[in-house]
């Protein structure tokens, strides 16, 4: 890591859209995509004398997660008005969540960028739910145009996870993110797509310097606009740089600068700074007398205990500690998702060698989907058919190169293993066929068996080659093995 | 409760209302009334009371997560000052 003279100090707040069909107080669709203003209605336009009423899967959703992030849920939370006036938010308040959030404070453990094998742990301050706003779009070039607002996404449950400020670099902040997002899509809370918005987040970014002994913190800069994570990670690194340099400039610290809001320009690479909303600190939250109370009961929280299923950590752990994979190769299958980690422990299950099966996967399987663009559940070799394959190499049957062949062919055929031999012309090869084979060979080359003899390891290379054009299915190792003893009994 | 004029101001902003210096003192003087009606709650001894976010006691009030029908998009619109028959149009935003 390079010395900076400083210490970075990162909390990022991340918002989460959830699963769910419908929105968090209507039952408008939340699907992405449908021309403007055809997804809205009384309640989430916030025409009068509409009532909101809570979506209970919302409600579960943010309680899954809540347990997966190591919260504490809350008995009994309830919803306030946090108001602001913008176009896209028709009601004028947002109703959210103020003292009382569904999930209080928790942690993640993520891998450590800096040493793979270890985790940071980062905490968190609170999980809340909350409405998203419209979308607003305005005439960039004039700035004259009337702006258009599109009220589809009003309403749409979000989470927004806020940590403490425990991440010390950019690239910390990024590793943080990559595992919230995985665990999201492993608890099947969210899809946490970024270019449609399910997934945001911002970084409260400043600067502790040690001065003479003490450390001067810089003003605290949020910044928004972050749409991936690679942003994320080089806004936070923009904003190290200027706060630096604008300290040894002005000797501004946290005490003469209010939190300040700075927007990533992602094409020019620098932060800028927002216009202050007039009193934005002043949302006189107050309890929305619209909705009552919820009661987090045991019965509520059990049942989504019983959905938790394996976390990323934890499979990547039991990866490692019962199966023997390399940390590197464990993180690899489990950052494909749920559905690769189900699919390689189907290959085990079927008796293949959990390392081999790691290489093929990596390699073989997942290549093939990049190439096709497919999904692991669209992959037509199934785990089993795949695990008969190294079966068979693990028991000599076939080679690992006559293996890639019958993967090939298993790709374009639903055929056994014996079947694909068959269809591929591969047949085990008894030993006494590769003695014979090995005598001819060491007969027809005595320059190359000198060299050999000579102590030349390369030298037996050139045989394996002429072994494979007298027999196709003969094992290249085999034969090594078998020209290697004649050899040396000579 | 002593209400400042830099209060009630402030009310009136974040409310977007702007006070012509004629119709302040109404204000104020509606403002400190509505205060001071609020205020007699406090002669109530609370001690020991639990707090209640909701005046009734009613809670998880939820629904099912099933699409219900939107609004018509033309019905949508109807109500809107200005509207280009897809969006909503406003007065010009920046930033």
């Amino acid at each position: 890591m390079n010395q900076t003279p400083y210490r970075l100090v990162v909390g990022l707040e991340v918002h989460v859209q959830l699963s769910t069909e419908t929105k968090l107080f209507c039952g408008c669709s939340t699907t992405f995509g449908a021309p403007p203003n055809t997804q809205v209605c009384p309640v989430c336009l916030g025409l009068p004398g509409s009532l909101p009423v809570l979506n209970e899967k919302a409600v579960q959703l943010a309680i899954r997660t809540g347990l997966a992030l190591n919260c504490k849920i809350a008995e009994v939370t309830k919803w306030d008005r946090k108001n602001y006036f913008y176009p896209d938010l028709p009601k004028g308040y947002q109703i959210s969540q103020f003292d009382q959030p569904i999930c209080g404070e928790g942690y993640l453990d993520f891998p450590d960028p800096d040493a793979p094998e270890t985790t940071q742990r980062v905490r968190l301050i609170r999980a809340h739910l909350e409405e998203d706003a419209g979308k607003s779009m305005h005439d960039e070039v004039h700035g004259r145009a009337d702006s258009k607002i599109d009220l589809n996404r009003t309403g749409t449950p979000l989470l927004e996870i806020v940590s403490f400020p425990d991440l010390t670099s950019a690239a910390a902040a990024k590793a943080y993110l990559t595992e919230l997002r995985l665990l999201l899509t492993y608890l099947g809370v969210s899809d946490c797509n970024m270019q449609e918005g399910s997934l945001r987040a911002d970084a409260n970014v400043n600067l502790h310097i040690p001065v003479d002994g003490n450390d001067i913190a810089t003003p605290i800069v949020e910044v928004k606009n972050l749409n991936s994570f690679r942003a994320v990670e080089r806004a936070i690194q923009y904003e190290a740089g200027r706060q630096f340099e604008l300290w040894k400039q002005t000797g501004k610290t946290i005490k003469d600068a209010p939190k300040q809001t700075r927007g990533w320009d992602d094409e020019a690479g620098v932060t800028k700074a927002q216009r202050e909303k007039e009193e934005s600190a002043d949302y006189r939250y107050f309890p929305d007398p619209d909705l009552v109370p919820l009661r987090v009961t045991e019965a509520m929280l059990s049942q989504q205990k019983v959905v938790l299923g394996e976390s990323p950590s934890a499979a990547r752990n039991r990866l490692q500690v019962n199966l023997g994979l390399k940390p590197y190769d464990a993180d690899v299958i489990v950052s494909q998702g749920q559905s690769m980690v189900a699919y390689f422990d189907g290959v085990v299950a079927g008796g293949a060698d959990p390392k081999r099966s790691s290489n093929w996967i990596q390699q073989d399987v997942m290549r093939t989907l990049k190439e096709n663009d497919l999904s692991v559940e669209q992959f037509p070799i199934s785990a089993a058919r795949l695990s008969e394959l190294l079966r068979a190499i693990d028991a000599s049957v076939v080679d690992n190169t006559r293996g890639k062949s019958i993967f090939q062919y298993l790709l374009e055929h639903d055929a056994t293993i014996p079947d694909a031999m068959a269809a591929l012309g591969i047949v085990q090869v008894d030993s006494s066929e590769i003695e014979t084979l090995c005598k001819e060979l060491i007969d027809e080359n005595p320059k190359v068996i000198a060299e050999a003899r000579a102590g030349n390891a390369k030298a037996l290379g050139s045989l394996i080659g002429a072994a494979r054009k007298k027999n196709a299915n003969a094992d290249a190792k085999v034969v090594r093995e078998l020209l290697q003893k004649m050899i040396d009994a000579m | 409760m002593n209400v400042s004029r830099e209060d009630i101001l402030k009310v009136a902003s974040l409310s977007k209302l702007e006070l012509a210096e004629a119709e302040f003192e109404v204000v104020a003087s509606k403002f400190r009334n509505v205060l001071a009606f609020v205020e007699q709650l406090n002669e109530v001894d609370t001690t020991g009371v639990e707090e209640m976010a909701h005046p009734v006691d009613v809670h998880t009030v939820t629904r099912s997560d099933t699409l219900q029908e939107s609004l018509d998009h033309d019905v949508a619109l109807s109500n809107a000052p200005k509207s280009d028959g897809e969006f909503f149009l406003v007065p010009p935003v920046l930033g």
